[in-house]
């Protein structure tokens, strides 16, 4: 019997059993609800951060008035940079699910790459430097993925190789000389200490805001153009209210006068390419099929091989991108003290930039986090440095604190990672 | 989606004497099996009949000893995932292979992202090919698309398996225990799903344990006993009992009927 029709008491109606649904509901009501389901499924999201961020601040405030001042805002802004260009890489290779140890001690190959290609006998121009230290970023990061894809080594223990190695690398680099200045180069040292004028300022926050605005309206256009079910306008004006607020806030408090004798004014030029790397990376993160591929290689390793994506060259990849962007934080920490010394990459840098990356919320676990969360969870971890050293705490006290926020980052991840696997999505 | 026009019951993969061993186990001594155009085509078989083996062997994840393999009048040799692939043959597994932290639509595309410039995804483009395809299969029990597959139930999760597995120009779906770890509401719902597969002309292989479903949607039972086709029977023409029969005794006489003889034999 040929299209042999099912009987309605054969399969009964499926739909009759299941609840109402209708395909693509955009409403507001519908979306929050979707964010509180993709909350309990373990998707943490932005908010802890942002809650943590604003909690943070009160308290830092109502200790010390000096901390809400534009001047100290700058500072921590300025004072974050490196770590959360760094934490940026990190998100990458927790989304697969390894680890990376060694970034510190490859931002400190950075710096010494960059320091040793500037100065000496054959000293060449700033931006050749800056391309090495680029290129060295990327043979460490292909090396360690190679390691950890081919011959299977756990990355944790390939990279903690690595921050023992390069270490080494920084020490055999600059060890000559004890240290190694950048003065000589304005260029290099107007990274992290150059600012904009108050004027370009204010044309960057226009120009991005009129982006992103635009952005929005023409996704929006083709969203109708293709028959799909448009987002709810007022999501997408609040998006751009946010984001147009952001750079106000942001421009108002880096265009007020900050100096003790003479005038300072202007956002800071590292801070520009924070955000310049946030928006490149996320991009490729979630515009790009390389970052497509990051998030599946992290869910399910085995669906992404079986749906033809070539794993290892994901995997391997990863590591290169965590190396280049600790080569690029290495540079601007070189930058921001304008020396490399031989110790450079070390202290806290490494767990710094780990823990911006978790306490942005980024899972220890894999394929969830995003890049912006970095950049959060670097802002909090300035924070906590900067608030701490404004209360005048020891280096050992701000340590624990910091340890303490750490630990209740991951609590919530695992926490909605518990959540994930009850609810069966494990 | 295959939008072509076929004949439904016209032979559209032909396997004849297909052997298959890892090392001293022969997983298939022989098979013959015919996958017929547009029909739902059921593959029962106690556990270690080979019917995994047999569907590796179609998709190309394990290759044949001996044996022909026909599709479409055209003899084949498939020895690679990809050469099933681009015949048309895609394999739903039981373990769906989702990545629960994609939504819908990059589940639907994963690995083979629809770009435009700039290396950009083309987002609207996949989720609005991603919702033809689910209402071109009727698939009314998805909220958005753009959930992500973790909260979905293991109804919709196989809905979405099946439809990534149709969108290809597939010509030959086979679906490995399609309902095995779902509700009874669950099971209808995959099942009608198999069902319009078969009516848009795309020919089903359902592997299942589960008899009622098999005689739900099936327009052919093929029974494999110990690596050899005992049975290609329509399910209009035997009973329920005389398929658990063919399963365990490869006859679908009844147990007096198959004693008999061998009571003689050893009289």
């Amino acid at each position: 019997m040929i299209n042999r029709s099912l009987s309605p008491e054969a399969l009964g109606d499926t739909r009759a059993d299941l609840p109402v649904e209708r395909a693509g509901d955009w409403s507001v009501r519908a979306l929050v609800g979707a964010y509180l389901g993709r909350l309990r499924g373990g998707e943490v999201g932005s908010m802890p951060v942002v809650v943590g961020l604003l909690a943070l601040s009160v308290f830092f405030q109502s200790q010390n008035s000096h901390f809400l001042t534009a001047g100290n805002l700058t500072n921590l802004l300025v004072q974050g940079a490196g770590v959360a260009m760094i934490a940026m890489g990190v998100v990458f290779v927790l989304l697969i699910g390894e680890l990376d140890l060694s970034v510190g001690y490859m931002s400190g190959v950075g710096g010494a790459v960059l320091a040793r290609s500037v100065t000496g006998s054959h000293a060449h121009a700033w931006w050749i430097g800056i391309i090495l230290a680029l290129l060295a970023g990327a043979a460490m990061g292909l090396v360690q993925g190679l390691l950890v894809t081919f011959i299977n080594l756990p990355s944790f223990v390939v990279t903690l190789a690595g921050l023992l190695a390069f270490n080494g690398v920084v020490l055999e680099a600059v060890n000559a000389d004890g240290q190694i200045s950048l003065r000589q180069s304005s260029q290099l040292v107007y990274i992290s200490n150059g600012v904009l004028t108050p004027a370009e300022g204010w044309l960057l926050a226009i120009a991005v805001t009129i982006g992103y605005a635009t952005l929005q309206v023409l996704r929006r256009m083709r969203r109708t153009r293709l028959g799909l079910t448009p987002r709810p306008l007022a999501l997408m004006l609040w998006r751009i209210a946010i984001v147009a607020s952001v750079a106000v806030t942001l421009i108002l408090v880096t265009n007020a006068d900050r100096g003790a004798l003479r005038p300072i004014r202007g956002l800071p030029f590292v801070v520009v390419l924070v955000l310049l790397a946030m928006v490149v990376l996320s991009y490729i993160a979630s515009r790009t099929a390389f970052g497509r591929h990051v998030y599946a290689v992290g869910g399910h390793a085995e669906a992404a091989r079986r749906a033809g994506i070539k794993v290892q060259s994901v995997r391997v990849g990863v590591f290169m991108l965590s190396g280049v962007m600790a080569a690029i934080g290495g540079i601007v920490l070189a930058s921001r003290l304008q020396v490399v010394v031989g110790t450079q990459g070390g202290g806290q840098i490494l767990l710094y930039a780990i823990a911006a990356a978790v306490v942005g919320g980024t899972s220890l676990f894999g394929g969830h986090g995003r890049v912006v969360n970095a950049v959060l969870g670097g802002l909090v971890v300035a924070a906590i440095d900067n608030g701490m050293g404004l209360l005048e705490l020891s280096a050992g006290s701000k340590s624990i604190y910091t340890g303490i926020v750490l630990i209740a980052a991951v609590t919530v991840d695992s926490l909605s990672r518990r959540g994930r696997v009850s609810s069966g999505r494990g | 989606m295959t939008g072509a026009l076929v004949n439904p019951g016209v032979p559209l993969l032909q396997l004849q004497g297909v052997r298959k061993h890892f090392g001293a186990v022969e997983a298939l001594k022989g098979v013959d099996f015919t996958v017929r155009a547009g029909l739902v085509t059921a593959l029962v078989g106690d556990n270690g009949a080979g019917k995994s083996t047999l569907i590796k062997c179609i998709a190309g994840i394990n290759t044949i000893d001996s044996g022909s393999m026909v599709w479409e009048g055209q003899l084949v040799t498939i020895t690679d995932p990809s050469d099933g692939a681009a015949l048309g043959i895609e394999v739903v597994y039981q373990d769906l292979a989702l990545c629960d932290n994609l939504d819908v639509v990059q589940n639907m595309f994963l690995g083979r992202e629809i770009r435009s410039g700039l290396r950009r995804l083309d987002e609207e483009m996949m989720e609005a090919r991603t919702r033809e395809t689910l209402a071109s299969l009727s698939v009314t029990t998805i909220n958005s698309v753009r959930q992500q597959v973790a909260e979905l139930s293991g109804g919709q999760r196989q809905s979405v398996a099946v439809a990534r597995a149709v969108m290809w120009n597939s010509r030959l779906v086979i679906l490995d225990e399609p309902t095995a770890a779902l509700g009874v509401a669950q099971t209808k719902q995959v099942l009608t799903l198999v069902r319009k597969l078969a009516d848009q002309g795309i020919s089903v292989v359902l592997i299942s344990h589960n008899l009622s479903d098999v005689f739900a949607v099936a327009d052919r039972i093929a029974v494999l006993r110990l690596g050899r086709m005992v049975a290609d029977v329509d399910p209009d023409e035997v009973t329920s009992n005389e398929v658990v029969q063919l399963i365990t005794t490869g006859s679908a006489r009844s147990t007096d009927e198959l004693e008999a003889p061998l009571r003689r034999g050893f009289a």
